[in-house]
Order: structure tokens, then C-alpha cells, then sequence
């Protein structure tokens, strides 16, 4: 499997490191009301989606940025490669 | 109670550098050499940029490029990341160095312990590092730079002549496994 570095341009898969879901950068405030809730909900849940699926890669042998890939669980065709520090960023995250 | 006799050894543990010549093919251990990465605080990346253009005297490269101007060569490693090599005789305090140069605009690290250089010069680069990494190193001009993986450690590839120069920086603690592995990829491939 190539993923297309935004960077870097096309690596082999082995180079990076999978943690898993996106929606991983969207991390609750600890200070809402239903905190707990949120929390449960962020740690433990997730989409299994037979089909496009955005998960976030770690560039642990290149250039150590991580990206958010969007992945086709039923081809690992990949549609879209972006920095997630880009991603987080349009999501009003500051950093 | 202090020590005054420690003879400072190279990676290899040597008290010299070691150099085998492989047919028309060289590897040269590389322990003169000073090592600094910066790294650009939030917000401060152009700030950064001009602080470095001026005390390198030559702007900071682009992503997978490197920059010299002697005695200064920098080489781009991540997002808003670059590693300054200089001469160790004339910049043993390179990192002191940098970080005043660059203040509180960059994170300054002295890296000069944490890597072993080893310089690959011949003909047959591009037949040696094929074997040894994914990096397509016949690809590769003058100046280019890129992280591979070359005996499972990761390392900087740099391609200082197209084809027939090229240093590769990998981890100091595994010296050894990589100059085992060019040696044995140089036998192999001419």
C-alpha cells in the first residue's frame, strides 16, 4: 500500500505507523457539563464503516508528521491524503 | 573526584576514523562533524527563517532539500524542523551557538552524540542503497535529503553527488549494525 505524502509524495505503507479513527483529534473539553459521557464516548466508540473510512498515520520513518488518510476498508484504495495538523486546525483547534 | 585521561572515541569505538575501501567503492566513518536541530515555536516560523538565513548566510532549504554554505550545511527533517551540521573542530558548541543565533523564535537540541555519519563515495551508490533502503536514491540531485529506513533503523540519506556520494546518519548506538550492512550491501552489489 503507497500513501501519497502531502509532502513528501508516494511512501510505502511500512514506513508509517496506524493509530486509528480521526476522529481521535476532535478531544472532548474536560470541563463540559457531561465530560464523562463525552469521554466514554471518545475513548471506547467507534464507526466500523465497511467503506471510506478517515484514520490517522504516523510518518514514524520519514518525516514524523502525522496525516489523515481517507481509506477504503473494502478496496485500501486511499482517496485523500492530508496533514493532520491542517485538519486540526480547520476545526478551529489551535495547534 | 575528576578524570583528566578519557580519550574521546568514535562511534565505532575507534580512536581514529575507520575507512574501507571496497573495490572502487568507499565507506568513511565521519566523527567531525557537529549536529544541531532547530525546531520553529508556534507562530514564529518566519521569524525563525530570518534568524537562520542570517547566521547560516543562506536561507533555510526547502521540504526533503539541504542548504550549505561553508562551513554550514542544514537539511530540511520534518514540518518547520532542520538539522545544522558544521565542522566539530571550529562549532563544538554549535547548539549554543544556534540557539543564540535564533533565541527565543526556535527549540535548539545538540544532537552531535545521538548520530554516527557514515559517507558512501563511488560509482555503485545507487547499486548499494538499493539493497539497503526504499529510498530511490537514482532519483535523487545534489542537496536532496530524505528519511529512510536502512537496517531497520531510521536514518538520513543524504545525496551529496548524484550517484556517487551520498552520507547516511543513522542512531550512534547502532554504529555498528549499519556499518555492518554497507559493508556487507557494498560486497553484495559490486
Amino acid at each position: 500500500m503507497i500513501i501519497n505524502h502531502p509532502l513528501l509524495g508516494p511512501r510505502d505503507a511500512q514506513e508509517f505507523t496506524y493509530l486509528g479513527d480521526a476522529s481521535l483529534i476532535d478531544r472532548p473539553d474536560w470541563q463540559a457539563e457531561d465530560a464523562q459521557q463525552q469521554f466514554y464516548e471518545y475513548t471506547y466508540l467507534r464507526e466500523n464503516p465497511a467503506g471510506e473510512h478517515r484514520e490517522l498515520w504516523f510518518h514514524e520513518a520519514g518525516d514524523r508528521s502525522w496525516l489523515v488518510v481517507t481509506r477504503n476498508t473494502l478496496t485500501h484504495e486511499i482517496s485523500n491524503v492530508e496533514m493532520a495538523s491542517d485538519v486540526a486546525r480547520a476545526r478551529g483547534r489551535s495547534k | 573526584m575528576s578524570v583528566h585521561d578519557l580519550k574521546p572515541i568514535t562511534p565505532l569505538w575507534g580512536t581514529a576514523a575507520q575507512i574501507d575501501n571496497l573495490g572502487d567503492m568507499r565507506i568513511s566513518e565521519c566523527p567531525d562533524w557537529a549536529l544541531a536541530s532547530i525546531a520553529a515555536r508556534r507562530g514564529q516560523e518566519d521569524a525563525m527563517a530570518a534568524a537562520a538565513n542570517k547566521f547560516l548566510g543562506v536561507a533555510l532549504p526547502d521540504v526533503a532539500r539541504s542548504a550549505s554554505k561553508d562551513p554550514f550545511t542544514a537539511f530540511w527533517t520534518g514540518p518547520h524542523q532542520w538539522m545544522i551540521e558544521a565542522p566539530h573542530d571550529t562549532h563544538e558548541d554549535l547548539a549554543a551557538q544556534v540557539k543564540s543565533a535564533l533565541g527565543e523564535s526556535a527549540s535548539v537540541t545538540e544532537q552531535t552524540d545521538g548520530w554516527v555519519r557514515f559517507d558512501l563515495e563511488g560509482p555503485h551508490c545507487d547499486d548499494v542503497l538499493e539493497l539497503l533502503c526504499n529510498a530511490d536514491t537514482r532519483t535523487m540531485e545534489q542537496g536532496d535529503v530524505t528519511r529512510t529506513q536502512l537496517e531497520h533503523l531510521g536514518c538520513f540519506l543524504i545525496c551529496r553527488a548524484a550517484g556517487t556520494h551520498f552520507s547516511v546518519l543513522g542512531p550512534r548506538s547502532s554504529a555498528g549494525s549499519l556499518h555492518h550492512a554497507l559493508i556487507t550491501a557494498t560486497k553484495s552489489a559490486t
